[in-house]
């Protein structure tokens, strides 16, 4: 089954994903202004996207490409970005390795709060030595393990996101109680890793259980999306590629015990206009190596592909990774996305909802709940 | 000659998870709200505050053996909360607490050093340390610090985040990456790169409460504020002087470290309507069943049969039991017997019932009165070196400071004690903090936004 619409992501890393975009004059500067990343996700709001997506790592830059070397925290800077917002859904990359299953379960329900119902979780490892080194807690861990150790992290944040039900604060005068405490749970979670006993200091957020976000760049980071992830991001340079991807990860999904169609599958892209792209590729002397999709054409061709790799069911969607933003960013925003609305595969406007709603997921039943019922 | 009016600092604390909050009046909104906390930043903004402070404690209270669900339970998180106020206020300082025992330093100072990039300079970190099991068995370490570790650990981890944060110059490029750092401590052996550049404090504000003789040592040595539960004249007399007497010795100035206290405050139309008003807070505060809860605290058994509005139990307190009834509140050592012994002459003595002997024994000094009695007050207090401000922390959210605000807050400015707008741009700013920083002349770098 293909996707009903057509959902489309974009990232706001840096100066954008070209090499070349943060070492123009006064660019790297820029980007430690507030105003600017709010400027850039209400251009990417404007262009009805579904999200705004920031990466984030301990690890350092692990290209060889130059690259900018400083990063701010990603959920706090979507915090930033959420009351001068309204609509776009905000995706904030953490990572499990060296961080608190705990602390992580808090901040992203949080951020969910502060952006009433907007919220995601892309989850990620650290890998390096480096990162290791600046915790000094733990040696470098193989990448199965540190995808074992995120699944289970995955599963004490989504646990604890339950740990409250809805309706826990009831504030009975009557009896003095301000909580149902039959309403707020242990979720006594014991692995390999930690153990954690809960429950949340948070309440239940607005969506209850914000989407989960994996780039299944490896067969361990598959695994784990296959079993845990409500969007799924892939590599993919062809349309067939594309397809093949998609197709193996709903197989997985399905096997995982889950239904494919609660899952979007994107593939990430690389995209930039002509004219801008030469801009950049002319401050850069080596050619930009890409792993993945790269799209580079005037707005009509652009919207083609987008278009045709959607209608024939090869894709859910993208996540747009732009040459420069906001440059590229504001292109597509007021070029591109105009052809696909006249194409029909793109809203013409956002709905009311949460970002779940946007992707056709409903707001789960809490699981303690669930147990509570079944016994 | 007459002395210049010192300048007063004022902080405004959400309404956290003790009976303070009264949750079951008509007025009271939600806690978790995103529009509660901004209702009450921009308030205190309005009021030209100092900051806005959010506190954090990492396990909900239990009392025997079950979450207490008797105050407020729950609270967002603080940082991300704070980085969403700075999208919808200008000026006022925001500051959250975070825990030492069960947070890394790198981590911590990426998160604060954003927060500070984020809100133009106007970050501030309480550091709270908690290594009790009950609060590790949410966290990959457990309860593995011993008690005698946490100030060690406190002040270690101060130092390292500074370490970090100086890795970039104020002046640095941002094409190259920070000076590499290596840090080789009992609690912390960590080494690499910071990947955040300066921001605009340099250092973000640097909060730190406890009133042992650790903790003070602690917040002369590296703190910018210290908070304390001495609103008082006396005490916070006796407790100003106790802490500034000990800057000099690690070579800071007597107005490098800012004393608030917290406070609470009740504005009437009159002093006799605010006397009202503050008995009628503290009856809401203390509810029949929290008395009870109360008392169960110090006798250490079930006295859920009990009549509030009776007398205290016949029975002494259970002095063998080895663990706490109330678990995950800061509560300070006493000898059961002898506080039983002490209630229950108060109460003979004044005819009290259980409920109001709570009242009693649990009520602090505050600010009740008119505006202009309460602004008074607290302005003697400030002049007469009782403290340098307040936090106030209201019982009602989110409009417990609004009447503060808007009658209090202009007598103050009247009097040339509070300022009348803003007048630097980062917290350091209104805190009237020095910039240059000991052992580093980079910090007269920091927030040249003046």
């Amino acid at each position: 089954m293909s996707s009903t619409e057509l959902h489309l992501g974009v990232s706001l890393d840096g100066a954008g994903s070209h090499p070349a975009a943060w070492q123009q004059p006064g660019v790297a500067e820029s980007l430690l202004d507030p105003d600017r990343l709010v400027s850039l996700a209400r251009t990417a709001e404007r262009g009805l996207f579904d999200f705004v997506s920031l990466d984030d790592s301990f690890d350092p830059p692990q290209s060889d490409a130059p690259h900018v070397p400083f990063a701010l925290d990603a959920t706090l800077s979507l915090a930033r970005v959420a009351p001068a917002t309204n609509r776009i859904g905000l995706v904030a990359t953490a990572t499990t390795t060296h961080t608190e299953p705990f602390h992580l379960s808090k901040n992203l329900a949080t951020l969910d709060l502060v952006s009433a119902g907007r919220g995601a979780w892309q989850v990620a490892v650290s890998t390096s030595e480096q990162a290791a080194a600046r915790f000094g807690r733990k040696q470098v861990q193989p990448l199965d393990e540190l995808w074992a150790e995120a699944d289970d992290a995955i599963e004490v944040v989504t646990r604890l996101w339950d740990s409250w039900e809805d309706d826990a604060v009831i504030r009975d005068r009557a009896t003095g109680r301000y909580l149902d405490r039959d309403k707020v749970h242990y979720i006594d979670f014991v692995g390999e890793f930690f153990s954690v006993r809960g429950p949340s200091i948070t309440p239940r957020s607005p969506q209850a259980q914000p989407p989960i976000v994996i780039r299944a760049d490896n067969p361990s980071a598959r695994q784990v999306a296959a079993r845990r992830a409500d969007i799924v991001i892939v590599a993919a340079t062809t349309e067939d590629a594309a397809r093949v991807a998609r197709d193996q990860i709903r197989e997985a999904v399905g096997a995982a015990g889950r239904d494919p169609d609660d899952v979007t599958i994107l593939v990430r892209a690389t995209v930039g206009a002509p004219h801008l792209r030469a801009e950049l590729d002319a401050l850069h002397a080596a050619p930009p190596h890409h792993s993945t999709l790269d799209l580079v054409g005037e707005a009509q061709q652009v919207a083609a592909v987008l278009h045709e790799w959607f209608a024939a069911g090869s894709v859910d969607g993208f996540l747009l990774q732009p040459d420069s933003v906001p440059q590229t960013l504001e292109w597509l925003t007021d070029d591109v996305v105009p052809i696909l609305q006249e194409l029909g595969s793109f809203r013409r406007s956002y709905d009311a909802g949460t970002l779940r709603d946007r992707l056709g997921l409903t707001r789960p039943t809490n699981r303690y709940e669930r147990a509570e019922v079944a016994s | 000659m007459s002395k210049p009016i010192k300048q007063i600092h004022l902080a405004a604390h959400f309404p956290g998870v003790n009976n303070t909050t009264v949750w079951s009046d008509p007025a009271s909104g939600s806690q978790t709200d995103f529009a509660s906390f901004v209702h009450l930043a921009r308030a205190a903004e309005r009021g030209k505050f100092d900051f806005f402070f959010l506190a954090e404690g990492l396990r909900l209270r239990e009392h025997r053996g079950k979450i207490f669900d008797l105050d407020v339970v729950g609270r967002p998180d603080s940082l991300t909360v704070l980085a969403a106020l700075a999208a919808v206020t200008r000026h006022i300082g925001l500051a959250g607490t975070l825990n030492t025992t069960f947070n890394e330093p790198f981590e911590l100072a990426r998160q604060f050093a954003t927060l500070d990039h984020l809100s133009g300079g106007r970050a501030a970190w309480n550091a709270v340390t908690s290594p009790d099991a009950f609060t590790g068995e949410n966290f990959r370490r457990g309860g593995f610090l011993d008690h005698e570790l946490r100030y060690p650990r406190a002040a270690e981890f101060v130092q390292v985040v500074r370490q970090l944060w100086d890795t970039w110059d104020s002046g640095a490029s941002l094409t190259a990456a920070g000076v590499p750092f290596r840090h080789q401590g009992s609690q912390f052996d960590i080494e690499g790169t910071f990947d955040v550049p300066r921001s605009p404090q340099g250092w973000p504000v640097q909060i730190q409460a406890g009133d042992s003789d650790g903790g003070r040592e602690l917040a002369a040595q590296y703190a910018d504020v210290i908070f304390s539960r001495h609103s008082g004249f006396r005490d916070g007399q006796a407790f100003y002087t106790d802490v500034k007497d000990r800057l000099a010795k690690y070579g800071r100035e007597r107005d490098d470290l800012k004393i608030i206290p917290a406070a609470t405050a009740v504005v009437g139309d009159t002093d006799a309507d605010a006397q009202e008003l503050a008995a009628h807070i503290r009856l809401q505060q203390v509810s029949p069943q929290g008395a009870i809860a109360f008392v169960e605290q110090i006798w250490g058994r079930d006295l859920s049969d009990l009549d509030p509005d009776g007398p205290l139990p016949s029975v002494d307190p259970d002095v063998d039991g080895t663990i706490s009834i109330t678990r995950g509140r800061v509560r300070h050592e006493r000898d059961p017997l002898a506080v039983a012994k002490k209630w229950r002459e108060i109460s003979e003595q004044k005819g009290l019932s259980v409920r109001q002997l709570v009242i009693e024994v649990t009520t602090r000094s505050a600010f009740v009165g008119s505006a202009a009695t309460v602004a008074a007050t607290i302005d003697n207090y400030v002049q007469a070196d009782a403290a340098d401000g307040y936090i106030l922390v209201p019982h009602i959210t989110p409009h417990g400071l609004d009447r503060f605000v808007d009658e209090v807050v202009p007598i103050l400015q009247e009097r040339g004690a509070f300022r009348a707008e803003y007048e630097g741009t980062t917290l350091r700013d209104h805190l009237r903090l020095p910039l240059a920083v000991p052992g580093s002349e980079r910090h007269t770098l920091a927030g040249t936004g003046r």
